[in-house]
């Protein structure tokens, strides 16, 4: 329940708006952090709050890409290969990632540990080859770098603030 | 070059507000202040600055678009970057976000706006942290908020984050996300500056042009105006990927040439590994493909034009001698059909079948024929759509069809009854 673990986030999110429907996109955001997708809970509950109808939540989710309509790996990683990405080797990057991580794009690992998706422009072109885990970005990757980053990810248990809960909700800790 | 928009490169720690006034920052927004707002919009018309997200409107105009005397009126930073290749405003609010804030107020101040909404595309979220942290150090310093410097004006400021769709960098559409509703455009008139945010009257403007604004109050009209050229006055981030040797952010004064760009030692400094320049894209994957024979003109809001293409963002995508110029096409279409919101039809199905009949032909099944339909499904699309990514989406497929039909030929089959069009030429 957003409404809970968000309370005063939420509070102040709405503060800033006119209407409360202008809320609906970072209260998304919210919801897909504590859901870990946007389940009908999710929806449902952000249409609650804003007095919205969940189709319109559903209609939302379903026109941005970063609203994931399905249950999703423990980490997303959001490949770049978009034109100047795949100037410098983006596409092969992908295709090692997929590789290793034995998973087909888009698709989740058995261990529900990682989902690889790609992504267009992430305005990083400059630094490919580029990708996003949970919106952190890792640039200048090959595949050394890619595999030291997955030991890190493997082996980290530890909770750390997301990147969602420090943007959106203002979470600094 | 000593720099106006990247002065986080001169200057370190800039993102931090005691660097950033130690270093004159601010000095424009307490200059404002004491200003009427019509002398504020006159300085800015004055200075030629023109928005550097793609369209060049005139700044100054568009801000004196608004009605006098309206009650509610916004200010809208649009941070929506999301073209192919475009990574400016990011390294802007990234490393320099006062200047982009510091801009922002001027201009509210200017329209007599109350509040100002920073929309961010979504995947920028890891890009905000100095920016909030920015925000939230010009409130307590009593620069933003109420009673700003004890002057009676008080403005607020928002950081507002999408979720992954181009099309919200169209202003319309931008307005309506953050009004909640699909990111789609409407149907102009209205313009925004006089029904835009919550129907009320908005000024629209890219990251990049508001950094232009405290050095121009500073420094006066005729000060920017020395910069660059007289109908496209001032700097400009040009944003470098692809085949160059240090691709990057540089800010350049316009008028600058394409070739100086790309093969400057301060600049791009050539293509790797000795390879010989093929193509090259302007402004992403929007604007019509440049050749070899047209590095030499200047990089202003006219100069591609003369052409056949467009500056725009200023977003240069570098193909060097190895690229198939119908395997770059086919990612740029692909780009556009994923980003078409849907709302016109021209646009949700030419890109859908642009898209199709590229990957017949870089699969080796097309023919001929293939390339004339999407030339033709390419031509349909223009002059059809609401907004200018139709348009967008027309460019790469009608000029690599015109400068590279010898690629195309490679992958079809001939197919004798109906000729490749610009075989002839």
């Amino acid at each position: 329940m957003i409404k809970k673990s968000y309370a005063t986030e939420i509070e102040d999110i709405l503060s800033r708006y006119p209407t409360k429907r202008s809320a609906v996109l970072p209260l998304m955001h919210l919801a897909q952090q504590e859901y870990g997708y946007m389940s009908d809970e999710a929806k449902r509950e952000v249409a609650e709050i804003l007095d919205l109808d969940p189709t319109h939540i559903l209609s939302i989710a379903g026109f941005y890409t970063l609203y994931y309509e399905e249950p999703v790996g423990r980490y997303v990683l959001e490949v770049c290969n978009d034109l100047a990405c795949a100037l410098r080797g983006a596409d092969d990057f992908l295709d090692m990632v997929l590789g290793k991580l034995d998973v087909d794009l888009h698709g989740t690992t058995d261990d529900g540990l990682f989902t690889v998706k790609n992504v267009m422009c992430i305005g990083a072109c400059d630094r490919a080859p580029v990708l996003q885990c949970n919106l952190k970005f890792h640039e200048h990757l090959d595949e050394a770098k890619f595999d030291a980053l997955v030991d890190q990810w493997r082996s980290d248990s530890a909770e750390q603030t997301s990147i969602v809960d420090q943007i959106i909700a203002g979470r600094t800790e | 070059m000593k720099h106006v928009l990247l002065r986080h490169r001169d200057v370190p720690d800039i993102h931090k507000l005691e660097v950033y006034r130690k270093n004159g920052g601010y000095e424009a927004w307490q200059q404002v202040l004491k200003m009427q707002p019509a002398d504020v919009i006159d300085v800015v018309k004055a200075s030629g600055l023109r928005g550097r997200g793609g369209a060049g409107f005139p700044t100054g105009i568009k801000w004196s678009f608004i009605p006098k005397g309206a009650e509610e009126v916004y200010v809208v930073i649009n941070t929506d970057e999301s073209e192919t290749g475009t990574f400016k405003d990011r390294e802007l609010l990234e490393r320099n976000p006062h200047q982009v804030i510091e801009g922002a107020l001027i201009a509210a101040y200017a329209v007599g706006a109350k509040a100002i909404y920073n929309y961010w595309r979504g995947e920028y979220m890891d890009a905000a942290h100095e920016c909030q942290a920015a925000v939230k150090e010009a409130y307590e310093a009593g620069l933003i908020g109420e009673n700003i410097l004890e002057s009676g004006f008080s403005c607020d400021f928002y950081n507002h984050f999408g979720a992954g769709a181009y099309i919200c960098g169209e202003e319309t559409a931008l307005l309506n996300s953050l009004m909640g509703y699909l990111g789609q455009p409407w149907s102009k008139p209205p313009f925004p500056a006089i029904e835009g945010l919550y129907a009320k009257p908005t000024v629209v403007n890219n990251t990049e042009t508001m950094a232009n604004i405290p050095p121009i109050i500073v420094n006066g009209a005729d000060w920017y105006r020395q910069i660059g050229t007289e109908r496209s006055p001032g700097p400009k981030i040009a944003c470098l990927s692809g085949h160059v040797n240090k691709p990057g952010n540089y800010e350049v004064p316009l008028g600058i040439t394409y070739r100086e760009l790309i093969f400057g030692e301060a600049y791009g400094g050539g293509i790797p590994g000795g390879k010989a320049f093929k193509a090259l894209l302007p402004s992403g994957g929007s604007g019509p493909i440049m050749i070899d024979e047209h590095l030499d003109v200047p990089m202003t809001f006219e100069g591609p034009e003369t052409v056949g293409s467009v500056m725009g963002s200023a977003s240069l995508i570098v193909m060097d001698e190895t690229v198939n110029m119908v395997w770059a096409t086919t990612k740029a279409i692909h780009f556009f059909h994923h980003e078409s919101c849907g709302k016109c039809t021209p646009c949700r199905e030419g890109t859908y079948w642009m898209e199709q009949l590229l990957h017949r032909i870089m699969e080796g099944h097309g023919t001929e024929r293939d390339v004339r339909v999407l030339e033709n499904v390419a031509e349909n699309i223009g002059g059809k759509t609401l907004c200018a990514l139709g348009e967008f989406a027309r460019n790469p497929v009608l000029s690599s069809i015109k400068h590279f039909p010898e690629d195309y030929r490679a992958l079809v089959q001939p197919s004798a009854e109906i000729p490749l069009a610009v075989a002839a030429d």
